[in-house]
């Protein structure tokens, strides 16, 4: 614990330190050195973020009888506000933020160990780009490490704040490119819309409880959050109650940075960025920082506000076939898998909407945070792959690919892993974890098992879509200019490594050597679940149906595509155009906020606040410029008013 | 023969206000200059007669004078006044080729 | 003699100097201006540790280093200094700014020797005005600050800037003529039986206390005069404040204003207005305050959106940046409106916050200005690529306006969100919501900004080879920048600073 204490700032303070290094000095380094010093700087980071996490988990010292501790390693005041709140900055650390620090550190060091290799092209062409990068990316770590473990919502507003602002640096990365700038723009202002209704949220939830704190926040007593429920139980707001009204706007928070519908928007544009950002930010760790909000105040949805949780899970559920249809008609292959990220993380969104709580109850929330962890090992795998086959091909149509199965073998076979595990075939990790949210979906809330497992087969086809158009499916029209070949190893290994992951704890959690039940659970209790064939055998079976209709319809190049579509030509249309909801979003912004409200306040300022204040200044001048005649200079007038003066007085007088 | 002393004013009165007619009404700068004149005598009158008639003269031996020497006060000053006056007018009068008071407003602006 | 008459005391030898030195030896005179700008950095420290030693054996007084003379007697017109956490944190905003306004200003070629003694002259003003507890010394320094302002915008500004100057100089003295009617009305009505009326300030704040215990059983006709001069005085400072609908002059005359007086105008001068709402119409007149606050929340509510709302569609860099000062002003004065400790120390934070970065932004407006000969964004594009360092710091500066944590607009920003919620009938709630959908807008104009001047394809092609920020530009620009980011990073001492220094004011409020 001490000792534990004693290394805690560093996991903030080595990636604050490498931001402020490289984003000084970077452009007085070699691009390389710098790479490498960020890199091997996150290297010790990530082996203090794991020391951290093992010996939690492990040591047996935080646990008592089967239920994990939270314990604060470090707190400290940063901002007084009132008398009972106060920010702090510290270190909670629970097994929801410990698995967190795996995560984040394990695909946080494969994107820097990778990008050495990927950026490398851009090398000498823009000045100090890798550098910026690098500087971002520690940025970006300290930022993403300091959202988990926060030990209070304010903590984690600032720290979500601060993704936020580095997820734009990254998309505007190449900033000479309007449209990177555009999706850069539009991540910023969506997400920050988002985070308006989150900070109102954290605004009435702090103003009843008094608190900021997690700890207290979360505190469940005899079926109820002991403050929550003592503090706002009676109060209602337009006939909704008011602790409702807070935790629905602190999820519209999360569901802006987790992309959930209607506030997607921004996670396909942002694929404008360098694809390690991408795999980094907009799939395996920012994105699901809702997620993590959600699961962090899960007691207080449960309790609470049930029919928020409710509400969660529909949204949840909308979302990820939504963006699963999207995805079908997609050929941008970082879009795909955009789409697909979206899909999957409303996957744990709905596992969160459909959970109990304590023990097996809370099979969801244990489902989703176990989902998150094999999604992000997963989802960094199939991004990085693809950045290795842009990289090849310099392009992101599938058009541009196809046969590359031979000429990419190690990108081949574990971006084959990685669909895999995507289309939930046992055993790789994403089987067991989507099956354990199917069978928490089927207990709790049947509509959105129906669409879950629906959405199961559509993610096995359009992944395996996207699988055969770019590694069978036979060679681009024209030819490929440049014959594509393997990526070094600084670039195959992060590949490799995240494939073991994805096949390990897969098969881990199948001999039952690593019970993910053993480390988290809503209550932090542990508990054992065994695998529901009847719910895993039939999601299978849709997993293997998506599979193969793919198979049927990419594995060569064959007109059935085309005839595919033509079956289902409006639908179709609507898809690649991604439900117009982005043309609905231009329409709002550039013709009604842009046009209606900004420029006619504008126009109103110059012309009416300001024409008035002008008027006044007319006046003025006007009237001096009348009444100036009066002083002519002339005696003669002079005498004359005079005169008419006193022989006025003089009748008045009278 | 025994004028009543309102005769006098009346008369003061009618060649004063002809003197203020003329002031503020004349165009030229000589008739303005005589209508001052005008103003000045009517009050030099009043004076004259003011003094004869009106003021209580109690002492025979050492009787008030006062009216009578603002009376030659006033036509020194008036003198004096019109000597500048006219030269001013000349000068203006060389200047511009005319004395219409109007005309004189280069300070104005 | 103390050392808070220094503050006004350095500035005037500084001019005393410069008035013997030639014109022509424009180095010797920016030498001055550096050593005294730094010297009156030094001086601020120093009043800084003395304030809180001061603070440290009695926490409780409403003024620390008093000291006082007499000027007239028989008006009972002092001179009267002291301060207290807000007036502390407000002189050492106005030194970083007077001396980086001073640094930026070695641009200046034409007419330097004047230029520099005006820019004093406005120097004594505002360090005149903070130091001051005494009404009718500050509506002297007051007044000393205003005036300069026509003569440094008429003669070294650029644009329309005589029309600017004027309407800029008679829309605050047009507030001042409504303060100084405020300022008499304090003054003649805040006497208690068997007192002298007096113009300083902790002194007329006993007499209102004494008013009101003596009127609240029966009738309270006593204090009815609040209810007039309260409206006159904050309308007066409001002006300055760039308080809706009273804001207009600020547009013209920043985008008219050199550099480093926008710089210490919208830095420090505007931060007049807030200060003087806070330390004379709220702290004088507590009745009006809280009975009249809602006519001035809507007032600054509006001010706060309606500054965003117009930013998005400016054009031009300085006006652009005046309407997103209408916003954050206006949303310092929503904050004193709020009336509890926290919202108004979060008003103080903002004022001390809005103060550094809005400098920043005029001190790179001017210098890109300067290279590009254009302010108009649609000209520029893809500066990032050939000023790399100005770049940068303006979106380090963008993103301070926008409120990234970790930056010092983000304290002030969240304090005054917590702050004004802790008000729980519905108007206030509904108001500061409304205030809170500026953070969305103003994320909006600033990457607009950033998306079309910075990044993007280079758009103009004279304005590849203009080069990036010198020595003294660099100097001047991180200084503010290290200031923003100290306060973002560790806000702790100064919001506690500040917060006891509000206390006084809002413990009077609240009763």
């Amino acid at each position: 614990m001490e000792q534990l204490a004693n290394l805690a700032p560093f996991v903030l303070l080595l990636p604050l330190c490498m931001f402020l290094v490289l984003g000084l000095f970077g452009n007085k380094m070699a691009h390389k050195t710098a790479g490498l010093l960020g890199t091997a700087v996150f290297g010790v980071t990530s082996v203090i973020c794991y020391y951290i996490a093992i010996n939690y988990f492990f040591s047996g010292n935080f646990q008592n009888g089967g239920t994990f501790e939270a314990v604060e390693l470090f707190n400290m005041e940063w901002l007084r506000m009132t008398d009972t709140l106060c920010i702090h900055i510290g270190f909670l650390l629970d097994p929801l933020s410990a698995i967190m620090l795996i995560v984040i550190s394990t695909v946080s060091l494969m994107v820097h160990i990778y990008s050495m290799g990927y950026m490398k092209e851009h090398d000498g062409t823009y000045d100090g780009g890798l550098q910026r990068f690098y500087a971002v990316l520690s940025l970006f770590s300290f930022a993403m490490l300091g959202l988990v473990i926060a030990t209070n919502i304010f903590q984690m507003y600032i720290f979500w704040e601060l993704v936020g602002v580095s997820s734009f640096l990254l998309i505007s990365y190449y900033y000479y490119k309007p449209s990177a700038v555009r999706a850069a723009k539009k991540a910023f202002i969506v997400t920050r819309f988002a985070d308006m209704f989150f900070l109102i949220g954290i605004l009435i939830l702090s103003y009843y409880t008094g608190t900021f704190d997690f700890d207290k926040l979360t505190l469940v007593n005899e079926g109820h959050v002991e403050i929550v429920n003592s503090t706002m139980r009676d109060i209602t707001f337009c006939g909704f109650p008011i602790i409702s009204i807070a935790v629905f706007l602190i999820f519209l928070g999360g569901a802006g940075k987790s992309a959930m519908f209607p506030l997607h928007i921004w996670l396909p544009d942002a694929m404008e960025g360098p694809t390690p950002a991408s795999a980094l930010i907009h799939a395996a760790t920012m994105v699901v920082a809702g997620v993590y909000l959600v699961a962090r105040l899960f007691p207080v949805y449960h309790f609470e506000a049930p029919h928020v949780l409710e509400i969660i899970a529909y949204i949840g559920a909308f979302t990820s076939i939504f963006a699963a249809i999207i995805a079908c008609a997609q050929t941008d292959i970082k879009r795909v898998l955009a789409f697909s990220t979206i899909s999957q993380i409303a996957y744990m969104m709905v596992a969160l909407g459909v959970s109990g709580y304590g023990e097996a109850e809370g099979l969801g929330y244990t489902a989703s945070i176990w989902h998150l962890f094999t999604h992000a090992m997963f989802k960094a795998l199939l991004f990085m792959g693809a950045g290795a086959i842009i990289h090849a091909v310099h392009s992101n149509e599938m058009d541009d690919m196809g046969n590359l199965r031979k000429r990419m073998p190690i990108t081949h076979i574990t971006f084959l892993i990685a669909c895999l595990a995507i289309a939930g075939i046992p055993p790789f990790s994403g089987f067991f974890s989507k099956d354990e949210i199917l069978v928490a979906a089927l207990e709790n809330n049947k509509i959105a098992f129906a669409v879950e497992y629906f959405v199961a087969g559509l993610t096995a086809f359009y992944m395996f879509r996207l699988y055969y158009r770019i590694f069978w499916f036979g060679e681009p029209k024209d030819g490929y200019k440049h014959e594509p070949h393997e990526q070094s190893l600084v670039m195959t290994f992060p590949l490799m490594f995240l494939a073991g992951v994805t096949v390990i704890s897969g098969i881990c959690w199948m001999f039952g050597l690593l019970p993910f039940t053993h480390l988290i659970s809503s209550d932090f209790t542990n508990y054992d679940i065994h695998t529901h064939w009847n719910v895993a055998l039939p999601s299978i079976g849709a997993g293997v149906i998506g599979i193969l209709i793919a198979t049927f319809l990419f594995l060569e190049k064959t007109g059935r595509p085309n005839k595919a579509v033509s079956y289902f030509k409006r639908p179709y249309k609507w898809a690649v155009k991604k439900f117009y909801i982005d043309e609905v979003y231009l329409y709002v912004t550039n013709n009604i906020i842009f046009k209606r409200i900004c420029q006619p306040i504008a126009w109103f300022d110059r012309h009416v606040i300001d024409g008035f204040m002008d008027l006044l200044a007319w006046i003025t001048n006007k009237s001096s410029e009348e009444i100036k005649e009066v002083q002519s200079g002339y005696v003669q007038q002079y005498a004359w008013v005079f005169i008419i003066g006193v022989i006025t007085i003089v009748i008045c007088a009278i | 023969m025994n004028i009543p002393v309102a005769s006098y004013f009346i008369l003061s009165t009618l060649l004063f206000f002809i003197g203020v007619y003329g002031f503020v009404a004349r165009k030229n700068l000589i008739s303005i200059l005589m209508s001052i004149e005008l103003i000045l005598n009517a009050v030099n009158i009043n004076f004259v007669a003011a003094n004869r008639y009106i003021l209580p003269n109690l002492n025979v031996d050492k009787p008030l004078m006062e009216g009578y020497i603002y009376t030659l006060f006033v036509i020194a000053i008036a003198a004096a006044e019109t000597a500048v006056a006219i030269s001013i007018i000349i000068n203006v009068y060389r200047q511009h080729k005319n004395i219409d008071a109007k005309s004189i407003n280069e300070l104005k602006h | 003699m103390n050392i808070l008459s220094l503050f006004v005391i350095i500035p005037l030898i500084m001019m005393a100097v410069i008035f013997c030195i030639n014109g022509e030896n424009k180095k010797l005179i920016r030498s001055v201006m550096t050593i005294g700008g730094v010297a009156l950095l030094a001086v601020s420290v120093i009043t800084t540790i003395e304030y809180f030693k001061e603070h440290g054996a009695d926490p409780t007084a409403a003024f620390y280093l008093q000291e006082q003379f007499m000027w007239y007697e028989r008006f009972n017109i002092r001179y009267a200094v002291g301060i207290d956490g807000v007036s502390v944190a407000m002189l050492l905003l106005s030194s970083i700014i007077v001396l980086t306004g001073a640094i930026i200003s070695y641009a200046i070629e034409n007419k330097a020797k004047e230029y520099y003694l005006w820019f004093l002259m406005l120097s004594v003003g505002v360090y005149g005005f903070f130091i001051s507890i005494d009404l009718f010394t500050m509506f002297i320094f007051y007044e000393v600050a205003l005036i300069p302002m026509y003569l440094l915008i008429g003669l070294w500004g650029s644009g329309k800037k005589e029309y600017s100057a004027m309407k800029l100089t008679l829309m605050l003295m047009g507030g001042s003529a409504f303060l100084m009617m405020g300022i008499f009305g304090i003054y003649f009505n805040s006497v208690p039986e068997g007192c002298d009326p007096t113009f300083k300030l902790d002194e007329i704040a006993a007499h209102v206390t004494m008013l009101r215990q003596n009127s609240s059983d029966v009738d309270t006709s006593l204090i009815d005069w609040e209810y007039i001069f309260f409206p006159l005085t904050f309308i007066g400072f409001g002006v300055l404040g760039a308080m809706f609908p009273f804001h207009t002059w600020s547009p013209d005359g920043h985008a008219s204003a050199p550099t480093a007086v926008s710089m210490l105008h919208a830095g420090v001068l505007m931060k007049l207005g807030g200060y003087g709402c806070f330390r004379v119409a709220m702290y004088l007149m507590p009745d009006a305050a809280n009975d009249l606050a809602w006519i001035f929340i809507i007032l600054t509510g509006i001010s706060v959106v309606y500054g965003a709302f117009s930013a998005c569609v400016q054009t031009d860099l300085k006006y652009i940046n005046a309407y997103s000062s209408v916003s954050h002003c206006g949303l310092v004065l929503f904050a004193l409106l709020m009336m509890n400790k926290t919202a108004m120390t979060g008003a103080i934070l903002q004022m001390v916050s809005h103060g550094l970065m809005t400098a920043l932004f005029f001190a790179l407006i001017g210098i890109i200005y300067g290279k590009t000969h254009t302010r108009d964004i649609r000209e520029m594009g893809g500066l990032m690529k050939i000023i790399p360092v100005l770049s940068v710091c303006y979106v380090i500066a963008g993103l301070a306006s926008l409120g990234l944590p970790g930056l010092s607009g983000f304290v002030a920003e969240m304090t005054i969100f917590v702050g004004a919620f802790q008000n729980a009938d519905t108007f206030h709630r509904v108001f500061v919501i409304f205030g809170c959908t500026s953070i969305v807008i103003t994320a909006v104009y600033i990457l607009r900004v950033v998306g079309k001047m910075l990044f993007g394809p280079i758009q103009n092609e004279h304005h590849k080879d203009i080069t990036d920020a010198n020595l003294y530009e660099k100097i001047a620009v991180f200084t503010l920048i290290a200031a923003i980011a100290a306060v973002g990073i560790r806000p702790l001492e100064l919001s506690d600073m500040i917060k006891d220094g509000v206390n006084v004011i809002s413990t009077i409020l609240a009763k």
